[in-house]
């Protein structure tokens, strides 16, 4: 079992290693979000600083969303979703690594690059390391709301524009933990309470998450 | 309906299985049975239901009626292994020969009696280990995928087309792997376009699904 879960962990990282463009694709997106909205504010700071955090956090989201159509599709185009769907290990295990593989090359560069995105938008230096903790501790649990939804649309014809209609409201109680923390640094008021919540949201996630995402795949073989 | 006269319990084997498309009824009321060492050749026209019978006994559909029935190892308690030949092959393009056959294993186990590198001796791909799997041509890809079968421990074989894409030496050597998997205790079932096309030795059920409508 573990040795299935290795192999395809190194497959797919080994895969997106190779196309580095795919690789470099989302951070383009969010760079390009975060500059239209600069471009469409103006030249001022206060105004941005006050929706960096929330522009930061959209620009993530719709990377994401862009990214995840490559988690199931190229593999049931090409056929081996079928062998995965026919190994003697079990589809959560798989679908696990795949998962964190997807994590670790599409959301953690996003994460890396969020100074990045910060300093262009001009949000106040002492609201960076806040910024960054929402974002690692929630995006476990988007990259499981997102394969849900990819394994749901994966056999439809038209499943990128599907999955956006169906990923984004899912977001909306993340979306709102993660700036609520934001928020409650920005006022200097204690970041506990919503932490610990989207802590738990990723922790539910990431034990209900696979055999979700298992399910959602063998619903779309009927 | 297809039974041959072995005496070991069956490795699979479906029980009044009905599938239909929308109003269009592929089969209904099938029974199969597949025990060690025999193989189901399935015929028929385009659309006659082939691959939709190889996708349901290999749990990749689920039947409207009926179900599908795999025998259970000694040992683990865990339903008898697939190996897996489809239309798409499941091979990565981004990855080498070599590379394609290793994460294959680890997903499906190995036999022991195999290793990736003799495996692809063995279907004529000698040297072509470190190749890009994008630069091989169709019979090549599916010489890939043959060596994946040689590599598989499984005992159920479904083959949807194995002879699409092969030049005449490939058919032999399809024959050759199946009637080896048939003789070391093994079961398959494979579609064909034409019946003569399936020319192995072992013992066969020939199953014409524009006769079982």
């Amino acid at each position: 079992m573990m040795r299935a879960f290795f192999a395809l962990l190194a497959r797919d990282l080994r895969l997106a290693l190779r196309r580095r463009f795919d690789l470099l694709q989302p951070l383009y997106f969010a760079v390009l979000v975060c500059l239209l909205t600069t471009l469409a504010i103006g030249p001022e700071p206060a105004l941005l600083a006050r929706l960096a955090a929330a522009v930061t956090w959209i620009a993530v989201l719709l990377a994401l969303l862009l990214a995840l159509d490559g988690l199931f599709r190229p593999d049931a185009e090409d056929g081996s979703l079928e062998l995965l769907l026919t190994a003697p290990a079990p589809l959560p295990v798989l679908v696990l690594a795949k998962v964190l593989a997807f994590w670790m090359v599409v959301l953690l560069p996003l994460i890396a690059c969020t100074p990045l995105f910060a300093n262009m938008l001009h949000l106040p230096p002492s609201l960076w390391l806040p910024l960054l903790v929402t974002l690692l501790l929630a995006t476990p649990c988007l990259a499981w709301l997102g394969a849900v939804c990819a394994a749901l649309t994966v056999q439809a014809r038209r499943g990128g524009a599907l999955l956006a209609l169906l990923l984004l409201p899912l977001t909306v109680p993340v979306l709102i933990a993660a700036l609520g923390t934001i928020d409650a640094a920005a006022q200097g008021l204690p970041m506990r309470p919503p932490l610990l919540m989207l802590a738990a949201g990723s922790v539910a996630a990431c034990s209900l998450g696979p055999f979700a995402c298992a399910a959602a795949l063998r619903l779309g073989l009927r | 309906m297809a039974e041959l006269t072995s005496e070991l319990p069956p490795l699979i084997a479906t029980h009044g299985l009905g599938f239909a498309y929308a109003e269009l009824a592929l089969f209904r009321d099938l029974d199969l049975c597949l025990r060690p060492g025999t193989a189901l050749v399935l015929c028929g026209s385009n659309g006659s239901g082939k691959s939709t019978l190889l996708r349901l006994l290999g749990g990749l559909l689920l039947p409207d009626e009926g179900h599908v029935e795999r025998a259970r190892e000694h040992t683990t308690g865990d339903p008898a292994a697939i190996a897996w030949l489809g239309h798409h092959l499941g091979l990565k393009n981004g990855l080498s020969v070599i590379e394609n056959l290793h994460w294959y294993c680890g997903v499906h186990g190995r036999n022991r009696r195999m290793t990736p590198s003799t495996a692809l001796q063995t279907v004529g791909l000698d040297g072509f280990d470190h190749v890009p799997t994008r630069e091989l041509s169709a019979g090549q890809r599916k010489r890939v995928a043959l060596a994946r079968l040689l590599l598989s421990p499984a005992p159920v074989w479904l083959l949807d087309e194995p002879y699409a894409n092969l030049d005449p030496q490939g058919w032999l050597l399809v024959d050759r792997l199946v009637d080896h998997h048939l003789r070391s205790g093994g079961c398959a079932v494979l579609s064909v376009h034409r019946p003569d096309q399936a020319a192995f030795e072992g013992p066969r059920v020939l199953l014409d699904l524009d006769a079982a409508r």
